[in-house]
């Protein structure tokens, strides 16, 4: 992309006679600030879209109806009112309070919400919609989701309000111990595709819905919902959502919090949950593969030219986006269905419960893939061809370079060789 | 006196010569602060910041972008890195449990209290 | 002039954080404000593993490190510092002795670094010919015994040392089950004996 933006620029230049190499650092530059403002724009969007999306399904819950003045009759330009309104608040800082340590904290959870969706793809194939293809993908979301909880041990801590010290210790324990499951279970569909390249696991779900991670063996079905209950317990949504309890600790670890810097741990908050929604999306529920397999019939692939080309992976990014959104709402259900459970009872669950039911479904997902390799939906389909294989590389490429014996030199100093 | 490659840093690749001084940095000051530091918590980051300046180390010998000769570590690196990740995970583990005992016993986490086997 | 090598650039950058981090860890006296600089230093040492190509240990610097051991040491400085920023100052002879000894080692590393030709780097031109490294699977494959990257050459002396890291992969997991109980066995709840009056 970079190549692309710097013969943009070049032929913006040439009509006042400049010019501008190749390789230049505006080209890599742009192409960079490009990608974070896709990002963010998705993220910020994403956050306001939420924020509605809850007012109004939990009024619907509650039997009421939630916004419905500001912008029209379904009130959908309500958060941003609600943040205008944060913006113009005062900006407090506690007496006591570590001022340097106070700022940074919310920085520091938005942009761990933020980072993981640097290796998220959007849309799949051989050039996949994604910041940057990462051979550890999933890895490397995981590893991001559980900074954030930095973010809010700093805040809880830099408050100088023992209500604020407890409600982030509670989210730091909680957050920590479901890491555990969270990973055991994500280990699933990696094993069975064979990678941990998200692009990758996501192709393994071409084709009809049938080849679905989520459908490809009972264990595998029950780690999905395990996913979904540790997920919602890492992001800290009711019933795990006793570090901003309000009727127990204020408002837990962002009591002192106001306006702009508690709107940062707002979106931080729904980032993550769109990520592990749509990390649920890709690892179990065929990513930006429909349940029909329509592009190929509608003639939307890149063979058929790069904009028909695009069309086909706008159209996965919109599944993408759909499924995201869908895992939200059932979250959202959930907070507004099911009471909040004690932080002994959330530890119950996280040991008790969660990581020997992972251990379990993992060793039976990999007994049944050693078993059946190339059975998909509960064993009763076969498993469509390997777009990418982890010996051979993308279909269509040519073979990696065999090993070389006369490179190998068997002594330094003499610089001996076979 | 061995020249220093400063007039080609940024458009060359850099070697592990370099990667070596940060890892070396980072040693340094993992060591200073377990010789200076009177809070146990403190010498334990030491520990940390000096176990991370060995992995920089492991790394950079083990990778293909910063040498070209066939025998350098090759995966070895990134494995025993690995091994010291966990390994150093484990140790604060256990020396966060002995700073709580020595919290709990004397009332202080500073360590030039431990005296009693003083001579 | 050439363009700038990317790789290069974002060394720099990384590494300059790490050791500005690393030293702001050496002198602050807070030592929350410590936690926070080391979590920081840590997370650009892991921004340099991924650029020298070893993305699954990167990621693995994040989880373990920064998200498992830096929150646990963060929950010890909070168990431990009932007091309220409570500094503790090391006696100044102390921090020249120190950084004497310290300045003398960091000259003989850096000497030694730079002293090595092999060591300066690659030329710019096989650096970008380089292919991207896929190194998870190997990895995997290394720690359960066979190790991929170095198939079995023809000749018997090389192939010492070839055998996968399962044998210590063992050991690691057996240790982290010893050091979990001995540890929750340490820090168990006791009754507290209040501060030694001298």
């Amino acid at each position: 992309m970079a190549g692309l933006i710097n013969d943009f620029l070049n032929w913006l230049l040439s009509w006042v006679g400049g010019s501008v190499a190749h390789e230049s650092l505006a080209g890599y530059v742009l192409a960079g600030l490009v990608h974070v403002a896709l990002i963010l724009v998705l993220v910020a969007t994403s956050a306001l879209i939420f924020i509605w999306l809850e007012r109004k399904i939990s009024g619907r819950i509650q039997d009421r109806l939630g916004p419905t003045r500001v912008g029209g009759k379904f009130g959908w330009l309500q958060t941003l009112a609600d943040g205008l309104k944060l913006l113009t608040k005062e900006d407090l800082l506690p007496g006591g309070a570590d001022g340097m340590l106070f700022k940074i904290a919310p920085y520091i959870s938005f942009c761990a919400s933020i980072g993981a969706f640097i290796a998220i793809p959007f849309a799949g194939g051989h050039y996949p919609w994604i910041a940057q293809h990462l051979n550890v993908g999933v890895f490397f979301v995981l590893a991001v989701l559980g900074l954030e909880v930095f973010g809010v041990i700093l805040a809880g801590y830099a408050s100088a309000s023992k209500w604020s010290l407890f409600g982030a210790m509670r989210e730091a324990a909680q957050v920590v111990s479901y890491e555990v499951p969270l990973g055991m279970c994500v280990v699933v569909p990696v094993l069975i595709a064979g990678s941990m390249d998200l692009v990758v696991i996501g192709d393994r779900q071409a084709g009809l819905f049938t080849n679905w991670l989520v459908f490809h063996d009972p264990f595998t079905f029950i780690t999905f919902w395990v996913y979904f209950t540790c997920a919602t317990a890492s992001v800290n949504r009711a019933p795990f959502d006793l570090a901003e309890a309000e009727s127990e600790l204020v408002a837990g670890f962002h009591t002192e919090y106001s306006g702009l810097r508690w709107s940062f741990f707002f979106m931080a908050e729904y980032g993550s949950m769109f990520s592990v929604s749509i990390l649920a999306a890709i690892l179990f529920l065929g990513g930006w593969h429909g349940p029909i397999p329509i592009t190929g019939s509608l003639g939307l692939t890149a063979e058929n030219g790069p904009f028909l080309g695009y069309l086909g992976q706008l159209l996965g990014l919109g599944n993408v986006l759909l499924k995201g959104t869908i895992g939200v709402c059932v979250m959202i259900w959930i907070r507004w269905t099911l009471p909040r459970l004690r932080i002994d009872q959330v530890m119950a669950t996280c040991l008790k419960y969660c990581t020997p039911i992972a251990a379990v479904m993992f060793l039976g997902a990999t007994y049944w893939h050693y078993r059946f390799p190339e059975k998909v939906f509960f064993g009763l389909a076969d498993a469509p061809a390997a777009v990418y294989d982890v010996n051979e590389g993308w279909a269509g490429d040519e073979p990696a370079a065999a090993f070389d014996e006369s490179q190998l030199v068997l002594n330094p100093t003499t610089k001996e060789t076979l | 006196m061995f020249e220093l490659p400063l007039a080609n840093l940024l458009t060359e690749p850099v070697g592990v010569a370099h990667y070596v001084t940060v890892g070396a940095i980072m040693f340094v000051c993992g060591v200073l602060c377990m010789a200076t530091k009177r809070n146990a918590l403190g010498i334990l980051m030491g520990i940390e910041l000096v176990l991370n300046g060995a992995n920089l180390n492991f790394i950079a010998f083990g990778s293909p972008y910063l040498r070209s000769d066939a025998n350098s570590l090759g995966l070895d690196g990134q494995l025993i890195a690995l091994f010291v990740i966990v390994l150093a995970a484990a140790e604060a583990a256990v020396a966060l449990a002995i700073a709580l005992n020595f919290y709990n016993n004397y009332g202080t986490i500073d360590v030039d209290r431990a005296d009693q086997l003083q001579g | 002039m050439d363009s700038i090598y990317w790789p290069s650039f974002f060394f720099f950058f990384f590494g300059i954080l790490a050791c500005v981090f690393a030293v702001g860890v050496l002198v602050s006296r807070n030592i929350v404000r410590m936690a926070f600089y080391l979590v920081l230093s840590l997370a650009a040492t892991s921004g340099l593993f991924f650029l020298a190509g070893a993305e699954f240990v990167g990621a693995m610097q994040l989880m373990i490190y920064v998200g498992g051991t830096m929150v646990l040491l963060v929950f010890g400085v909070m168990l431990t510092s009932q007091e309220r920023f409570v500094d503790m100052k090391t006696w100044a002879g102390d921090w020249v002795k120190a950084f004497l000894a310290g300045g003398a080692l960091l000259f003989v590393l850096i000497y030694a670094a730079f002293s090595v030709p092999a060591w300066r780097g690659i030329e710019r031109a096989e650096a970008e010919a380089l292919p991207v490294a896929q190194t998870a699977t190997p990895l995997g494959m290394g720690l359960v015994g066979a190790r991929v990257d170095k198939l079995d050459p023809a000749v018997e002396a090389p192939r010492d040392g070839m055998s996968g890291y399962l044998l210590p992969f063992e050991i690691v997991s057996v240790h982290l089950l010893v050091v979990l109980v001995g540890a929750a066995y340490l820090a168990r709840a006791k009754r507290k004996i209040t501060a030694r009056i001298e």
